[in-house]
């Protein structure tokens, strides 16, 4: 599959491309100029250990954290300093999947996932019950609409994410850490949706994961990001042929946890 | 360490928090502005503004009438031993209604609602904040400003007067029943508060609630927003929260009283 995906991305100018990113919270430097291109369609995974600042990463790409430096750019344009209110038309055409799933409280599971087409699209209820329906079938959820998040367990919650972050039909999708929690049917349900989705509708991800098997069932490229920096990265061929060995050798378990994790806003975990 | 370095750092270390201050406020006022800006969007949300007035009036309802009830009782009582002193005891219902009417209704309902509702406000953001949902919010391309900070701003900045009227009534009835048992009869009490306590005054009372319900929101929501470090930081951030909109009602309402007797 990586084959199909690196013939059309010689031609197109990547999805999304970071030069030199940045970032740093007090004297804890996070990122360390990361040089990042995703293709369009294509399923790209970024493995590191806890703390190595793969959630941080992935918060930059829809600006959901601002760089100290470095250059972003989103679908062809320059959103590096892009205003709250710009973010807007970019952000609907991508679904983010959160670590801890981030499923508002005071919400039914229905109204969660409703809410992205609430915001965004004139529907009718039906047709808003409907896809809500339709996305909980998917991530293997169905009926499970009036139930309160406080109700679900942590797998299940996590699913209700997925959901809601494919309810607009994204052409993107970010998921930080979509698997830890899930039985293994279920997270092979959640690998299957993300490459079901790039295969039927070229709908890129980029998925942030310390989950080996996820990683080898659905990715284009691999990157490795460890001490702030990515340290490799490749195609799933260049990982199957020996050429990626940091990469192999995280997946063997052999790189343990980074050792200074932390920072303020705990969106560093991860 | 020589004594001249740490001299320099003590300085850099007030420098510091003199810096982060200033980062503050400016981010508090920036806040502000967006949320007037919000008000103004295309979508207005009412229904969670209408949520929020039930929640910050409504439910707050109990907690003011008892306060409102018992300090105009105690002023009564208060008034009727104090004034008796030097035979002023026929004005205890312009000493009450005046008390209540120009300070004490507005500030305790204020300080009631900011202890209440500002803290609930931090404590619920704040929670979002850390898990992730104000983050969700903005990923889905919607406005946390809009949707959280707008109808809470709203709801409290115009539930609060409504309170203080619910208060100043019950501030001086409250006055009444104690005046009733000490020989004053509720005629000439009321009578009494009608002829001292003007609209000018009534008016002077009612005006400052407005600001007291737009700090009490708007502190809540930015230090809800602002939350870092965990259900821990969570708590830290509520007990600021209602410490900093208590005493930015207490020196609001001097200003404010100084700006309308200049009026």
């Amino acid at each position: 599959m990586s084959e199909t995906v690196g013939t059309s991305r010689a031609v197109e100018a990547p999805l999304i491309e970071l030069s030199g990113l940045e970032k740093s919270f007090g004297s804890n430097r996070v990122l360390r100029s990361i040089d990042l291109r995703v293709q369009r369609g294509e399923v790209f995974t970024i493995l590191g250990g806890s703390g190595s600042g793969k959630s941080v990463l992935l918060k930059h790409v829809i600006g959901l954290l601002e760089a100290d430096a470095g250059i972003l750019c989103f679908d062809g344009q320059d959103a590096t300093h892009l205003r709250e209110a710009e973010w807007i038309g970019l952000r609907k055409q991508v679904g983010y999947v959160f670590q801890g799933s981030a499923l508002f409280d005071s919400l039914s599971v229905y109204e969660n996932v409703a809410y992205p087409l609430r915001e965004h699209e004139r529907w009718t209820e039906a047709q808003i019950g409907s896809r809500v329906a339709a996305c909980l079938d998917a991530v293997g959820l169905p009926g499970v609409e009036s139930l309160e998040p406080a109700a679900l367990s942590g797998g299940m919650r996590k699913r209700v994410g997925v959901a809601r972050a494919i309810a607009l039909e994204p052409s993107t999708i970010l998921s930080d850490e979509p698997t830890p929690g899930l039985d293994p049917a279920n997270s092979r349900r959640i690998g299957a949706l993300i490459r079901e989705l790039q295969e039927r509708l070229r709908v890129t991800s980029v998925v942030v994961t310390h989950d080996v098997q996820l990683c080898r069932d659905i990715s284009d490229r691999v990157a490795l990001l460890a001490h702030g920096v990515l340290a490799e990265q490749g195609t799933s061929d260049d990982l199957a042929r020996g050429r990626l060995p940091e990469v192999a050798e995280f997946l063997e378990g052999a790189v343990g946890d980074e050792p200074s994790a932390g920072g303020e806003g705990g969106g560093v975990e991860g | 360490m020589s004594a001249p370095l740490s001299l320099e750092q003590g300085l850099a270390g007030v420098g510091d928090r003199a810096l982060g201050a200033v980062e503050q406020v400016g981010n508090f006022v920036q806040l502000g502005v967006r949320t007037a800006r919000a008000l103004f969007a295309r979508r207005f949300p009412l229904r969670a503004a209408l949520q929020q007035f039930e929640s910050i009036a409504v439910r707050s309802l109990s907690i003011v009438a008892v306060t409102a009830l018992f300090t105009g009782m105690v002023l009564g009582l208060q008034a009727v031993v104090s004034l008796s002193r030097f035979g002023a005891k026929p004005y205890t219902g312009s000493f009450v209604g005046l008390a209540i009417v120009l300070e004490l209704g507005p500030v305790l309902t204020a300080l009631m609602v900011s202890g209440r509702v500002g803290a609930g406000i931090t404590a619920e953001l704040g929670s979002m904040a850390v898990t992730e949902q104000v983050d969700a919010i903005r990923a889905m391309g919607a406005d946390p400003v809009q949707k959280l900070v707008v109808p809470r701003v709203l709801a409290c900045t115009l539930g609060l007067p409504l309170l203080t009227i619910v208060a100043d009534v019950l501030g001086v009835l409250g006055g009444m029943l104690i005046s009733a048992q000490n020989g004053i009869s509720p005629d000439f009490y009321l009578s009494t508060v009608m002829s001292t306590v003007t609209l000018a005054d009534f008016l002077q009372g009612f005006g400052k609630t407005f600001a007291f319900g737009w700090l009490i929101a708007a502190v809540g929501c930015y230090m809800g927003l602002t939350t870092t470090g965990g259900t821990v930081g969570v708590g830290r951030a509520t007990t600021r929260a209602v410490v900093i909109a208590s005493i930015s009602v207490f020196i609001s309402n001097f200003f404010l009283s100084k700006l309308f007797l200049m009026l």
